[in-house]
Order: structure tokens, then C-alpha cells, then sequence
């Protein structure tokens, strides 16, 4: 049975790097995997997503709406934008910061104080503040690793070994400091 | 060895394990990181040209020559290359030569969406289209196999979701191929009439026999499944979609080797179905031929699914009736628009802020990061075509505009790496033929929009070894503009003196902003170019700030305002010291952090 994982965030948030260990852990536990990324124009600041299916035969390496296992989302408001993506008995996790956007800077748009509530009206979402979790672990940057930590956690995996696998993709300065965060996402889900 | 890669990667692995020795690109999403991969090989020579007919160029030089080539584009890179392309494919090779296509269905990063298949029918070259990524490497490497035995140039036509998805390949050792010898032979090379006439009769007997290998290809296959009489015929990742779709209750004809195509197989596997459902993006390219094969089943084609866009799982359920999978629905508006900007630091971003505020002008654009300032807050582009148009598209418009009385005058914009992709013949144009456009080259020493590739104006090739850099200025006198200034378009001051003087010229002028691409990676020369490159950061004095909100009007992502306070602040993580939002403030608040 193939199962879709959606990363879903802001350009500059680290999805691709997140997406690439959770893949290479995968392929390594044997399984068929499939991701697909949009490059380009969308990284001057717009929305990313990277989807990641994997199974014992992948076909499509799109996830249609409505079927994603889990979703996580390392922005409030694209956890939002990506909810029609999630599987009724899906799982949202969704980072608690917020950035705005250039139509939210230049005063077109306000960015709504009740994201959070309107997910929770469809679906009982995990927030996680990876942020602030990762800061407090030495850098706000691994944000993006406490998050992969919580997919691994709801999705079953920790069997893989991660700490090899960062290893093997992290420069050696960082491993040890995104081996606290993944741990410490796969917490924060627990 | 198993590895996960994108498409791309795998392109170029299969170049590399089939022994190419020579390749040339011009960047273009999503082609980009085909080349970018290739110059990876320090055993193969990898180029950055400056546009996609040179680069098509050099690789037949590379083939005639006797070492496998392959060239690289984006979609829109084939028009700008069809010219050698269509009488390459006249000639034939001596060593095998790939043209890879990256089309873009979905357009997430590009003008328009044209299916680039038309291309090797129109053409009349060999084409593969891969599905994923180990058939990336598999059809690259029986490619140029087939292109040396069939004595033909191969089209390798890939898509967004080929180019930038990842799945697992096995990869093996490189087969080194000795370079072939070259001798003159004028009666295949020279494409002179006589020769040429002679040419396109082989031509016809060479896609004869193609027909012949497509029949019996192993990119070419039917998978029936007991009992089904449903069919599905589909090419590229569509097969991928249509297997999510219909799985194991529908039969497949799955199609790689796309033209010429198989009609012997084609007509047996429509023969054993009721209805044949074909899948594929775009133009009804496989359709066409389908029908002109005369099946009797019942063929859905493009009267049921979109002749644009992506073909996925989801469009197809929706086009051909089925249920969709359940969603969950919330209240839409609540979502924020978040659409790509220019990035905090931005060389572009002072230029486009006094450009957008003049009256009586027209701006024509290009392609690049600067196309977003036809948004808002800047809305300073009239009109973006394509690679190079900017500054023809004006002196055409420059020259009606001097027909009548408006005065109005036309101001063209492009990127360095554009302007020496096809704005150089451009600006010879506005030259010889006399308009007064103002002509601004955004020279930020890279090639930005497409991920910082190298190109003739930044001193460095595609494999990272210093280079002549062309000196844009002297490039630009020398096709006899004779006002030419260079700005720091991060003072506005110096800006607006530019566009005053020049615009009251009556002859052509260039301005060349030169301020480096702030994710560049800096070399020794751009470091010892700018002064501060980016080492500063500028803060909000709250006891100064009046909260008008002036600073928010150069739309950059640094800058925040605070509702509750009133005030504006600055992101640290994001400011880089450009001082532009400091230069609009009319109180003074922004300064230098200490």
C-alpha cells in the first residue's frame, strides 16, 4: 500500500533538505520511493511542497487531493492552504510560526489571527513549535529536522536507522545538533 | 549501485554512462541541473552557452566531429535552437547526439506551454520520452546506440514531473567511447540545395526504418491484464498517472520511443479493447495518430481531457467521470496569497521602485526574477514575450509611439545573462534602424532566476574555472550606443539622474545597473568590485518611525509592521544592509545597526 507524505512551506524553510533524509531513510529500509518538488520561480518566497510516496510500487509521484497520509506543514497558513490534500483519517502537523507574506507586508491582505481555529474546525491538528524547539536546542534553523522527526514518529519509521543517515547528508558540524531535533520532534508527537 | 535521483540527475547519468564526452546548455527550469550535473565530470566537457542555438550548435560540431554530444533546453529553448535543429536531422551523425526538451506542462515556470513532441514529428527525429528516472538513463544510453546505428540526432522530450521527480536507479560504470575519426564528407555535411535534396530522400528511408525499430522497441510495450477490455495508451509520466488511476483493471500501452510511432502495435492493441482512454499532456499528439490508424474501439482522448495543464490522477478521475477521493473543505477565505517576490536585498528591487512611479512610459520586460515586478507593489512591465524580446519589442513600440504625439517613451528591461542570450542582436537592431528607447541592463553578475548559473558577463565557465568575462560596456559601445551609464541601482539618486538625462535623449541609450545577485556566491572579484557587499544591516529607530508605512512600498520581505505599535521593524535574519527602504522613509528612521 503506497503511502504520501506532503511537506508543505515557505521557500527558505529547509522542506528540500528535510525531504531528501526522509527519502534516502526509505529507499535504504527498502522501499519503492517517489518525490517530486516544483523548482524555480516559487522559490523567491513563495509556497513550497515537496511530495514523498513510497510502498512496495510507487506509480504516481503526485499526491492527489484528498489522499495524503499525513500532512506537515512548516507554516500555519500552508498547513491551511494544503488541507484539502489531507486524507479524511489523515494527520496535519503544523509548525506554529507565521510569515507573512509580500501582499501582507504591502497591506493588501491581513493574515488572519484564526488559522489555527479553522483548521481545527475540519481536523485535530498537531501543532508543534519546531522553532522555538530548535532554537532552544542551539538553532532555529533545524526546524526543519524537528519536523521530520514528528513524520517519522506518526508514520511509524523510527525502526530506520536516522542517526546514520544524517550522518551521511549533514555536514559534520551540524549532526549531532539535528539528531537532538529529530529526536525531539518524534517527542513532540509522541 | 542503487540512488534515488530526478530526472535530470538521471539524464545526465545516462549521458555520462554512455560515454559523452561534450555538452552544452543554456539554463532553463526545468532543464537546468542536466548540464549542471554533466560539468560534475571533470573527464567530460560541459558548457554554459549563451543561448540555446549556439549551444545546439556546438553539440552537432561536437557529433560531426566524432564525440557523443548532447544539448539541453527548457521548452521554449527548442524555438531558439530549431533552426540548425531541422537540417541536423538532414545530415545524421558521425557520433551519437541527444537534444533533450524539458517541457512544461502546468507552466510553473514558464511563458507558455507548448508540446515540444510537434517538434520531432515536425523535424522528423527519433524521439524518447521517459517515464521516470531509470528510464531517463536507460533511453539515454539505447539512444545513442540507436542515434549511431540509425544515423540520426534523438530527441529526449521530459516534462516538469520527469525532470524534477526523484525515484530509485541503479547506476554502473561509464562505457568510455573512443573519439570516432572525422573526414570531409560535403555530401552528408554541407547542406547545400543539390546536397540537401539528396538528404531529405534518405531522410525518408532512415524514418522508415525507425518505424520498423519503434514496433519492436522495448520502450514500446503492451501490459494486458485478464479480462480487461479498457485500455489506456499513454507516454511519459502519464503512464505513471494512468496506473494510479485504473491499476490493474485497465490493460497499458505503454509508449517511449514517441515517433515515429508503432502503428502495427497500436492497431493490435486497440483490436483486443472496447474503449482505449489516451493519456497525455498537452496536444493530442498520440491521438491523432491513433485515429488516422482506423481502430474500432472507442477512443477518449482530448474530448475528455484537457489539452492543458498536468494530467494527474486527479484530472483524470474528474475528466473521465470517476469519483473523486473525499476532501476535506474550509473556508478559502481565510488563505493569504503567497505568491514568489523579489528577495530582501535585491539589486533589482531600487530600480524597479523609481521605474514603476514615472508616468508616460512603457516598459518592456523580459524573462528572469525582474518579471516580478510586473506585480505589485512595483507594477513596472508593460510586456514580457521572451528571452531577448525586451529591447526589440520596444524599438518597435518606440517607433509607433513616434508616429503620434504622446512623446511617450519606451524603457526595456533585461538581465545580463538575457542580454547576452539574444538582447545583444536586439539592441544591433534598435542601432541600425534608429529609436530613442532607454535600454537597462540588470547586470547582477549571474544568471539568477534559474539557480546561479555562470554565463560570458561573470569571468567563470560551467565546470568553475576563470574565463574572459565580456565587458558589457564595451560590448555595448561597440554596437554604437553612444550613451552608456553605469548605476549602483541600490541609490535611487543615482537612478532617477540616469532615467532624466536619458530619457530626454533622442537617441538609444543603456543603462547598466550593476549590483551583484544577493544568494550569489561572491568571488574574489565581486568582493573586490562592491564595497560591503551585503555585510551591513539597517534597523528602525521606534522613537523615529511615525508608522506611515512609506518603507512597505519597495515590497520587501525584510520589513514588517507592527499593527499594535504602530512601527515598522526590520527582520534581522533577512536584512542585508541594501539601504533602499532607508532612502524612501521621509523621516529618517532606518539607519546602519551599529
Amino acid at each position: 500500500m503506497t503511502k504520501s507524505i506532503l511537506l508543505v512551506g515557505v521557500g527558505g524553510q529547509g522542506t528540500i533538505l528535510a525531504s531528501k533524509i526522509l527519502t534516502t531513510g526509505l529507499m535504504e529500509a527498502g522501499y519503492d520511493v517517489k518525490m517530486s518538488e516544483i523548482h524555480g520561480m516559487s522559490q523567491r518566497g513563495g509556497s513550497v511542497s515537496s511530495q514523498v510516496r513510497y510502498g512496495d510500487q510507487v506509480d504516481s509521484p503526485v499526491i492527489e487531493k484528498g489522499a495524503a497520509d499525513i500532512i506537515v506543514a512548516f507554516e500555519q497558513m500552508e498547513a491551511l492552504r494544503s488541507l484539502d490534500y489531507l486524507k479524511e483519517s489523515g494527520t496535519l502537523v503544523v509548525n506554529t510560526e507565521k510569515i507573512d507574506s509580500m501582499s501582507v507586508i504591502v497591506g493588501d491582505q491581513k493574515y488572519p489571527d484564526d488559522v489555527l481555529e479553522e483548521i481545527g474546525r475540519h481536523v485535530e491538528e498537531k501543532a508543534v513549535d519546531a522553532t522555538k524547539i530548535a532554537a532552544e536546542l542551539g538553532n532555529p534553523k533545524a526546524a526543519n529536522v524537528v519536523l521530520l522527526g514528528t513524520i517519522i514518529k506518526a508514520m511509524g519509521l523510527d525502526q530506520i536507522d536516522w542517526d546514520q543517515i544524517l550522518e551521511d547528508n549533514i555536514k559534520p558540524k551540524f549532526v549531532e545538533l539535528n539528531k537532538k531535533a529529530l529526536r525531539a520532534g518524534m517527542e513532540a508527537v509522541a | 549501485m542503487k540512488k534515488l535521483m530526478t530526472g535530470d540527475e538521471a539524464v545526465a547519468r545516462g549521458a555520462y554512462e554512455a560515454g559523452v564526452r561534450f555538452a552544452s546548455a543554456y539554463p532553463g527550469t526545468p532543464s537546468t541541473e542536466i548540464l549542471e550535473n554533466m560539468a560534475l565530470h571533470k573527464d567530460v566537457t560541459a558548457e554554459w552557452a549563451p543561448n540555446e542555438k549556439t549551444a545546439m550548435e556546438s553539440a552537432i560540431g561536437a557529433a560531426i566531429a566524432g564525440a557523443r554530444s548532447m544539448v539541453s533546453m527548457k521548452h521554449v529553448g527548442m524555438n531558439v535552437a530549431a533552426d540548425p535543429m531541422f537540417t541536423w536531422a538532414y545530415m545524421g551523425v558521425n557520433a551519437g547526439n541527444m537534444i533533450v526538451t524539458a517541457d512544461e506542462p502546468g507552466m510553473y515556470s514558464s511563458q507558455n506551454e507548448q508540446d515540444n513532441r510537434n517538434y520531432a514529428k515536425a523535424a522528423k527525429l527519433a524521439m524518447f520520452e521517459p517515464a521516470d528516472s531509470q528510464e531517463c538513463i536507460d533511453m539515454v544510453k539505447a539512444g545513442f546506440d540507436l542515434s549511431e546505428e540509425y544515423d540520426t540526432p534523438f530527441i529526449l522530450r521530459m516534462t516538469t514531473r520527469v525532470c524534477h521527480s526523484k525515484s530509485i536507479v541503479e547506476i554502473s560504470e561509464r562505457d568510455e567511447k573512443p573519439l570516432k575519426d572525422w573526414e570531409p564528407n560535403p555530401g552528408k555535411y554541407v547542406c547545400l540545395p543539390a546536397i540537401s535534396r539528396v538528404l531529405r530522400v534518405k531522410l525518408e528511408e532512415r524514418l522508415a526504418k525507425l518505424a520498423e525499430y519503434s514496433e519492436t522497441s522495448p520502450f514500446n510495450r503492451a501490459e494486458y491484464h485478464d479480462g480487461s477490455k479498457t485500455g489506456v495508451i499513454a507516454s511519459g509520466v502519464c503512464y505513471y498517472y494512468g496506473r494510479e488511476v485504473f491499476g490493474d483493471d485497465a490493460s497499458y500501452l505503454k509508449l517511449g520511443f514517441t515517433y515515429p510511432l508503432p502503428e502495427n502495435l497500436i492497431k493490435e492493441f486497440c483490436s483486443k479493447m472496447d474503449e482505449v482512454y489516451i493519456l497525455e499532456e498537452n496536444d493530442p499528439y498520440i491521438e491523432e495518430f491513433v485515429k488516422q490508424c482506423g481502430v474500432s474501439c472507442t477512443i477518449h482522448g482530448k474530448d475528455m481531457f484537457p489539452p492543458y495543464g498536468e494530467m494527474t490522477p486527479d484530472v483524470i478521475r474528474a475528466s473521465a467521470g470517476m469519483e473523486s477521493l473525499p476532501t476535506i473543505e474550509f473556508d478559502r477565505s481565510k488563505l493569504i496569497n503567497r505568491a514568489p517576490a523579489l528577495c530582501a536585498g535585491c539589486p533589482h528591487r531600487g530600480l524597479f521602485y523609481r521605474l514603476g512611479k514615472r508616468k508616460d512610459i512603457m516598459i518592456s520586460g523580459d524573462i528572469g526574477c525582474y518579471t516580478l515586478a510586473a506585480g505589485k507593489p512595483y507594477n513596472a512591465m508593460n510586456s514580457t514575450v521572451c528571452m531577448g524580446a525586451s529591447i526589440s519589442i520596444g524599438h518597435g513600440a518606440q517607433k509607433v509611439f513616434n508616429m503620434g504625439d504622446s512623446g511617450r517613451k519606451v524603457v526595456t528591461v533585461l538581465g545580463d545573462s538575457t542580454f547576452f542570450h539574444t538582447g545583444v542582436n536586439s539592441l544591433m537592431n534598435t542601432v541600425y534602424n534608429g529609436s530613442n528607447t532607454v535600454n537597462i541592463i540588470l547586470d547582477n553578475r549571474i544568471t539568477g532566476m534559474t539557480g546561479h548559473q555562470d554565463n560570458p558577463g561573470t569571468g567563470f565557465n560551467a565546470q568553475g574555472d576563470p574565463t574572459t568575462m565580456i565587458d558589457m560596456e564595451t560590448l555595448v559601445r561597440a554596437l554604437g550606443i553612444k550613451h552608456v551609464k553605469v548605476v549602483n541601482p541600490n541609490n535611487l539618486d543615482e537612478v532617477d539622474a540616469a532615467l532624466d538625462e536619458f530619457l530626454a535623449l533622442d537617441e538609444p541609450s543603456v543603462i547598466i545597473t550593476r549590483w551583484p545577485c544577493v544568494l550569489k556566491k561572491f568571488s574574489q572579484a565581486d568582493l573586490d568590485e562592491f564595497d560591503d557587499l551585503f555585510a551591513t544591516k539597517d534597523r528602525v529607530d521606534p522613537d523615529k518611525c511615525i508608522g506611515c508605512r512609506k518603507c512597505l512600498t519597495v515590497g520587501c520581505p525584510a520589513m514588517n509592521y507592527k499593527a499594535d505599535e504602530k512601527k515598522v521593524v526590520i527582520l534581522k535574519t533577512q536584512c542585508v544592509g541594501c539601504d533602499v527602504c532607508a532612502q524612501v522613509c521621509p523621516v529618517g528612521a532606518i539607519e546602519k545597526e551599529a
